[in-house]
């Protein structure tokens, strides 16, 4: 559609101005961003909360914390993270200047997920401003609420012409994929990435793919489980467990199986009270389309606990499934969903085993006192990230690179 | 076709045994790689000789030299691009340990071109090799010595299974491309590029593409001709043009466009003597299709110096055009031939706008000695690297990534660089059971009195 032909000519005709390859103007937008999330908190958060049920404190600690903290960092960093970098001469250029110049790719496509609507647009947003280039955001449409938001934002905030927000569902985003970008960060499944991939090819446009996969959770023996299971409960369970680096599944050994669940059972109380559906900090799955999706899984399945749900507001209780056969269907793609399947292995070399059987997934969890063995399964193991004794906070690290490796 | 499959599998299976990872072994390997290098220079050398015409002492500068100091770099360096590298930490996690683990990936293709059929496929198997993988190598059919070499040599040097050679045309490239690969590394054209990107989309692949261009250079009125026509004379006409940061075409302003002239052909002269064709210095085109194509550009070109062809010995004197206008077929695609077309601009201004009307180049060369109209046109323009008041020397400093952007490739490599292209960066955060009070902000119930702690 010549709409979309014309959006990116747009951006792609504003940095060629050259206005976007200042510093000043980069931090000047940056600022402006800042402010937007500031003085736009109560919308982003009704609006995460109609998409996904997410309260307050939790929309704003996974979703606004996360992109102030982002930006702060990018302005502060940015003049040294922008400067040429000397490199190491040799003797032919002992008296040469040599080094790498950080230039601006041109027009930049950020496609976003709904796990993390706002997050996960804001953040690659970021860094594409920082780096020089015009950007075309694209919100999941899933997320509806959060895409119109953005949609409406972005342009009484930045250079309309610069960062163009584009909003729609397949055959928009088909068409948005014809166009010529000169680099697309896209956040989503590996089936899309493959899509967007074989698009990016015909422009030799370069991606960078945030997927997804089943990400293991090793539980040792030798380990502090009541520690253990509330980490890996929090972890697994926040967005309703819609959250691409949530424990997938756990790996322990059969002897402990039973107290794992105790222990979740008990951290979940904890948590939601003793009634999770009338617990304000519970999600809810984003549709119905994936409530079905979840929900099927259990067929077949012991469920130790949980098991609840209810169609109409697409309620699924936080679940756990023991004794779980790896041929199962919930041991097929990724859950996405608060349904925690345990597959028993005797042994920590069965565990490795059972992790290299499979894709490797964007994360890998190790909980245990043993640090040999912590080191053990990651050299024998390979995933996007991991973080060993705690789920999920190798991506808060701003200095740990966030992405995944084979069909992750 | 089963046999790729069978190749790759054996490759995987391989990778999967472990035996690739330990740093000693991989040192061991490049070692053995070094010994061959040394110890086949003269098949090595008789091979190019018969795929380009290529004289010995020119083979050894281009190919063997860098392969070995290569080879002698990643050796020693390894232990250190390998470590682990610990990250600044935050509050949050202070007492815990982050950092990025160097992992290999699995299987890496590499797909060699046939202008310098030995060192690309050899550096870039140097770094897939120390990154810990299996390495698939493919070098190009064209430069078919060479390929029959690899693949008689490397099975006596390395790890037979680990390290494969598959030669081949179209066809085999094509069913090797249908295999599933950990990463794929080719050099070579554009058009190729993308099929290559094509085909790895369907496993999830990631690539790194060194294509090409036409890579422009200009020249300043103030600079030292005589100088930088020395230099690009013979960064053009090295390998009779086939260099993929060869100076393609010069952008200069009219008044000084026969003083180029007349400086290059002066410093043909000294290169090459008055014969240039039996100048034994002076390389052939690789095969007929080439020459052909070549040959073709200079139809309706104003000739300046050179233009005198042989089509049964593929050689085409070394050429200059003047005049050339933008719009015909010299200046459409990349010339990779001893055809120097001249394009006259009045100022850097103009030449800038010209380069960034066309496709980001591979390189670019600006000779001036005004430094700040070097930084200027490098501030105005892009391509993959840029030398200043010479020519192809980025690509000899192994602390710079070689490697295009835009229609010119994705991703670099050389030295360090090979070593993390050809490995995953993974995140890691080790932190223990204790202090478990700290993380109560994070668990819910949450609170606005959370929040605004």
């Amino acid at each position: 559609m010549e709409r979309m032909q014309q959006i990116v000519g747009r951006a792609r005709a504003a940095f060629n101005s050259g206005r976007s390859r200042p510093l000043e103007f980069r931090i000047q937008q940056l600022k402006a961003l800042e402010r937007m999330v500031q003085e736009k908190e109560k919308e982003i958060l009704a609006a995460l909360k109609a998409d996904l049920n997410k309260c307050g404190p939790n929309a704003y600690s996974h979703e606004i914390l996360g992109v102030l903290g982002e930006l702060v960092l990018t302005m502060e960093k940015l003049p040294s993270w922008a400067a040429p970098h000397s490199v190491k001469k040799d003797l032919l250029t002992m008296r040469d200047e040599a080094y790498i110049n950080y230039e601006p790719l041109g027009v930049v496509l950020v496609i976003g997920a709904w796990n993390y609507p706002f997050v996960l647009v804001m953040q690659p947003l970021i860094g594409a401003i920082a780096a020089g280039n015009a950007v075309v955001v694209k919100p999941s449409e899933v997320s509806e609420n959060t895409a119109r938001l953005v949609a409406e934002l972005l342009p009484q905030y930045l250079d309309k012409d610069l960062y163009a927000v584009v909003t729609g569902g397949v055959p928009e985003t088909t068409e948005l994929l014809t166009q010529r970008f000169d680099h697309i960060l896209y956040t989503g499944s590996s089936a899309v990435g493959r899509i967007v991939m074989a698009a990016a090819a015909k422009h030799l446009t370069p991606v960078t793919l945030e997927l997804g996969g089943k990400s293991p959770c090793y539980i040792d023996k030798d380990c502090d489980l009541a520690v253990a299971c509330r980490r890996i409960t929090w972890g697994k369970y926040m967005n309703c467990g819609q959250t691409c680096i949530a424990p997938d599944y756990i790996l322990c050994d059969p002897s402990i199986q039973s107290k794992v669940v105790e222990n979740i059972k008990a951290t979940l109380k904890e948590f939601y009270g003793e009634d999770v559906k009338s617990s304000p900090d519970y999600e809810r799955i984003v549709n119905q389309r994936h409530f079905k999706r979840v929900k099927s899984l259990l067929e077949g399945q012991k469920i130790a606990l949980g098991g609840e749900t209810d169609e109409a507001s697409c309620f699924i209780a936080p679940t756990i499934l023991t004794d779980v056969s790896p041929e199962s269907k919930v041991m097929e793609e990724e859950i996405f969903g608060p349904v925690l399947p345990i597959v028993t292995v005797k042994s920590v070399e069965e565990a490795i085993e059972f992790i290299n059987l499979r894709e490797k997934p964007l994360a890998l969890y190790v909980f245990s006192n043993n640090k040999q063995l912590i080191r053990r399964v990651i050299a024998e193991t390979s995933s996007g990230g991991m973080t060993a004794n705690d789920v999920i906070m190798h991506s808060v690290v701003p200095d740990l690179p966030f992405g995944g490796v084979g069909e992750s």
